[in-house]
């Protein structure tokens, strides 16, 4: 059971929006897309819902065709990025609005409307309007009203991008236990890593308009499909660096280092590899680390964690370690990288795997 | 955007587009049939094809009707668009005093159009007006229903106390919508007040500058029902502009031929124009 | 440049305040040295917009003074304070080119032709904005319109501060990262008094040398950014600060010693409470909690992946405890121990650090 895009493409104008894309997003699992603004996600929401038809290509929902079916007939509910409320109704009736059009009764209504004030924590707010509620609140009210018609889809929009930092992160841990135990595909669309990789269940890297991965979340976060997967999926952003693997050493102009595990059983040749900044660190974990050095570029002390910019091979590489390690802007630092999980990437950019 | 479209909808729309056909459609046939054809009562037709508008586009009184038109619009519009700017910049933007500015600048626009024309028709009267008694007290020889200048000077006059609230409401409206912080910026920066207006106000007001110009150019080529109240058309043809010439033609000499050609022109000149503004408001979109 | 200092700044928004819920920005005193980069952190309402626009002049306060280099300058507008600031979303001329929008601070100051081109060209550069010079200022991408507005503060000499209201808003978010370590860096190179005001504590943390956390109208806590997260002086610092937050569990004195749920646990600042009562509650980081042989029995409830580190969710005796575990260590099945480490585990009496 499960919504799936066969050869789905869309097309406005002369733009391109979504190139070929196939991707079945199974239900009862919290479904992520990941990928910076513009990439196509909320292009692939809108064909989800039925709010857009798709250029060419199908969508097929629990085994039926259901491309022409226009949004109110099929179950959806949306969630976006702005707060979207009545703004004369009450908190009540927002929520019971979607109850409403479907016309069940008052009873059922408010048993409804009070399970998922419940869950989302609103009880106390059932009679204020969307004004009177912080920003927190009002988005509660949002998602109370979309999972309040028992929808076969629910799609989120960025939902918690206009909130504050710390809210962000109270609402998100709450999040995927709004939707555990429904039978239903939920779709959350984000530009923020970390929130994929919090929330779990599977995840679709988007760039300019491809999903270039679909699978678990930790799979395709550790094991990408490509540089720009990996790229996508990253947080300070990863550093790359154009190599020549001989034997058991990677060469970088002058440099040697020597290969991890990821790199055993590769062959010899041109690679590029990318190294996640927080595989690189002032102190050395394991045996396997390999010692570089470079100027400091920008050094910035957060006291959870020390982030490192330093000049390396021509480009700037960042390293994030945790805890406080002091760096002078201007110095040489000593660090270390990991290579245990070092990526490497063909000239084509695919990943190339190791036998480990 | 390539919404899916609910079939249902076109039978909503099926009773507006029967009226509008009867009420529109048919009519402007009726106009066209008119302008192709010469009758000589009776019922009786003849085929004249172009000759009606030929008459017409040669005619001098047709041309004479058309450069005052394109002169009252010009006129109003460049006294209008100003005026309105500079009233909507002086009116409060918060405080008690805004709803009053509001309720008062919206005042003109709610009196009917031929109560503006009696009005300023009996107001402008040389002998028994406050504005002509006024003027003639200052020494002015002013008397509108004689003097083609006086009478112009009126209409100008009446339009502009009618209409500038317009623009004010309009550009009122677009200067509310700039936020707080280039305010902030420019007195950061130092800039002079003539500097906010004209890198910050001015070209956060374009879209509603042009709205604004087009609407009152649409409205002001149009214009009859105040006209022909306050002077009638005159003195003698002095304000004579098209749609005025236009309902002489048709009803005062009942010449249906040369009357629907002249609606058609008309009516394919605003076209023209109006045309020409939208793309012109479009390119400016596009940038 | 110049010393801030605030001395008993109150403002309220209304115009007869009446309890405390009517004061934006209760008693606020604090001094800032010069070429220091600083930060007001907290939750979107708790006044440090309105303490921005006050040491700005966009605002007059209520009650109390702002002094730049000990000079009053609590009447004084914008401009005679010398200030520069960033706004939320980009503010520049739209009809001006890149060029124009930076000059334009300086042609109204009246700065001759040559020295208004160099100090252009010169923050164009910091910027990376040199191939842009010619380009209209509308059609550049948000973080580009946002280095216009931080650049027409810069291409000032006479600045004595450069305030920062949320700017990262509106920037798409891999461009974040970018432009926050360039404001890092151009602050390491050109020493000017910065202020940046913010709801997200990495960008705080990350950019200033000292950190002002505020909440609900008040400064709770000033600091290092390493002080506020080793020793947050108040449970809402620990909490608002690190992500996830510094775990916050009741506690009572059993006998001489601080426990949590029976078990007695070590902390820093024993010797400080005087037994005086209060609500107790002990403070610690999850970066400072580690499996352990023995120490307090907790079942392990969830697992994060946070890539870097894996978010741990235990419970002991319906508290819920979180612990960071680095990428490659190993998670035991469903209950283990955990202990605290000493020197990072405090006692905090209604909600204040015991000193």
């Amino acid at each position: 059971m499960s919504l799936e895009l066969r050869n789905i493409t869309k097309r406005v104008g002369a733009e391109v929006h979504l190139h070929q894309t196939n991707l079945v997003l199974p239900e009862g699992a919290f479904n992520t897309l990941l990928g910076p603004t513009l990439s196509g996600k909320t292009s692939l929401m809108h064909l989800m819902a039925g709010l857009e038809r798709p250029t060419s290509g199908e969508i097929w929902f629990r085994g039926r065709n259901v491309t022409g079916v226009p949004v109110q007939k099929r179950n959806v509910s949306m969630v976006y990025q702005q707060f979207i409320n009545y703004p004369n109704f009450s908190v009540y009736e927002n929520i019971a609005s979607p109850l409403r059009v479907l016309r069940l009764g008052q009873p059922e209504i408010e048993r409804r409307v009070k399970r998922a004030a419940e869950l989302l924590r609103l009880e106390a707010m059932l009679g204020r309007r969307p004004s009177e509620l912080s920003g927190g609140q009002q988005q509660r009210t949002a998602i109370a009203r979309a999972l309040v018609k028992d929808s076969d889809i629910i799609l989120l929009d960025e939902p918690l991008a206009n909130l504050d930092y710390k809210l962000r992160e109270e609402l998100r841990d709450e999040l995927p236990q709004f939707f555990a135990g429904r039978n239903c595909v939920v779709v959350y669309a984000t530009t923020e890593p970390t929130e994929a990789l919090l929330f779990g269940g599977n995840t679709a890297t988007l760039h300019a308009g491809r999903v270039t991965q679909f699978g678990r979340t930790a799979e395709i976060y550790r094991h990408p499909a490509d540089l720009v997967s990996a790229r996508v999926f990253s947080d300070p952003p990863i550093n790359t660096v154009a190599v020549e693997k001989r034997g058991a050493e990677i060469h970088i102009g002058d440099i040697r280092l020597p290969i991890g595990r990821t790199a055993r059983g590769i062959p010899d040749g041109s690679y590029i590899v990318g190294i996640r900044p927080h595989h690189i660190a002032p102190t050395i974990e394991n045996g396997k680390a390999a010692a570089v050095e470079g100027t400091v570029v920008i050094a910035e002390l957060s006291g959870s964690e020390s982030v490192v910019h330093f000049d390396f091979s021509d480009e700037i590489w960042v390293s994030q370690s945790p805890g406080v390690h002091p760096f002078e802007v201007g110095s040489i630092a000593k660090l270390f990288i990991n290579m245990d999980h070092a990526l490497f990437f063909g000239l084509d950019h695919r990943r190339v795997e190791g036998s480990e | 955007m390539n919404k899916s479209v609910s079939q249902g909808a076109w039978w909503f729309v099926l009773p507006v587009v029967l009226l509008v056909a009867f009420n529109a459609i048919i009519p402007l046939m009726t106009v066209v049939n008119y302008s192709v054809q010469e009758s000589f009562g009776e019922n009786m037709f003849f085929w004249s094809g172009v000759r009606w508008f030929e008459q017409v586009l040669r005619s001098d009184r047709f041309l004479s009707a058309l450069v005052r038109q394109v002169m009252f619009s010009g006129i109003v519009l460049v006294i209008e668009i100003p005026l309105g700017l500079m009233i909507a910049l002086a009116m409060p933007r918060r405080g008690p005093w805004v709803s009053v500015c509001l309720v008062l600048m919206a005042l003109p626009l709610l009196i009917p159009w031929n109560v503006v024309g009696a009005m300023w028709n009996i107001m402008a009267l040389p002998d028994i007006g406050l504005l002509g008694k006024g003027l003639n007290a200052l020494g002015l020889n002013y008397n509108y229903t004689r003097q083609p200048g006086a009478a112009w000077f009126t209409v100008v006059l009446m339009d502009v106390w009618h209409w500038t609230s317009l623009i004010v409401l309009l550009c009122y409206a677009g200067l509310v919508s700039i936020p707080d912080a280039y305010y902030q910026a420019a007195k950061i920066d130092s800039a002079p007040r003539w500097a906010v207006f004209r890198y910050i106000e001015l070209p956060k007001l374009r879209y509603v500058l042009t709205i604004a110009i087009l609407l009152r150019f649409m409205d002001s080529f149009m214009i009859y029902t105040e006209v022909v109240v306050l002077t009638g058309g005159g003195p003698g043809n002095a304000t004579t502009f098209l749609s005025i010439d236009l309902v002489k033609t048709a009803l005062g000499q009942f010449d249906l031929g040369p009357a629907a050609a002249m609606s058609l022109i008309y009516f394919l000149i605003i076209l023209l124009l109006s045309w020409l503004f939208y793309t012109l408001m479009m390119r400016n979109q596009a940038r | 440049m110049a010393t801030i200092a605030l001395d008993n700044l109150r403002h309220s928004y209304m115009a007869n305040p009446d309890g405390d819920a009517d004061w934006a920005l209760k008693k606020v005193t604090l001094d800032w040295a010069d070429r220091g980069a600083y930060a007001l952190l907290g939750p979107s309402g708790c006044g440090k917009t309105t303490l921005l626009n006050l040491v700005s002049g966009l605002l007059k306060p209520t009650e109390g003074r702002v002094l730049f280099d000990g000079q009053d300058v609590t009447s004084a507008t914008p401009e005679e304070r010398n200030i520069a600031q960033v706004f939320q979303f980009p503010v520049i001329y739209d009809t001006m080119t890149v060029y124009d929008n930076l000059a334009f601070p300086l042609r109204n100051r009246g700065v001759e032709r040559g020295e208004i081109d160099w100090r252009v060209r010169e923050v164009a550069k910091m910027l990376e904005l040199d191939d842009l010079l010619k380009h209209r200022a509308s059609g550049l991408t948000a973080d580009g319109k946002q280095k216009i507005s931080l650049g027409r503060g810069l291409v000032r000499s006479d600045v004595n501060v450069i305030m920062f209201d949320e700017p990262l808003t509106v920037i798409d978010p891999h461009l974040k990262w970018v432009l926050r370590s360039k404001l890092k860096e151009l602050h390491q190179r050109i020493r000017r008094t910065m202020i940046y005001v913010t709801h997200d504590q990495t960008e705080a943390l990350t950019f200033a040398d000292s950190v002002v956390v505020m909440n609900d109208g008040e400064v709770v806590q000033t600091g290092t950014p390493i002080e506020l997260f080793e020793r947050p002086s108040h449970t809402f610092v620990g909490h608002f600060i690190g992500s996830p937050g510094m775990n916050v569990l009741p506690c009572e004195f059993t006998g001489d010693w601080p426990a949590f749920a029976g078990q007695p646990v070590v902390v820093a600042n024993a010797d400080a409470y005087r037994g005086n009562g209060g609500v107790l509650e002990i403070g610690v980081r999850p970066e400072f909690i580690s499996f352990a042989d023995a120490g307090i029995a907790v079942r392990i409830v969830k697992v994060f992946d946070a890539g870097r580190h894996r978010i741990v969710e235990t419970e002991h005796g319906g508290h819920i405890i979180k612990m960071l575990v680095p990428e490659d260590d190993s998670i035991p099945g469903d209950s283990a121990f955990v202990k605290f480490d000493p020197e990072h585990t405090r006692l905090y009496r209604d909600g204040w650090l015991v000193t």
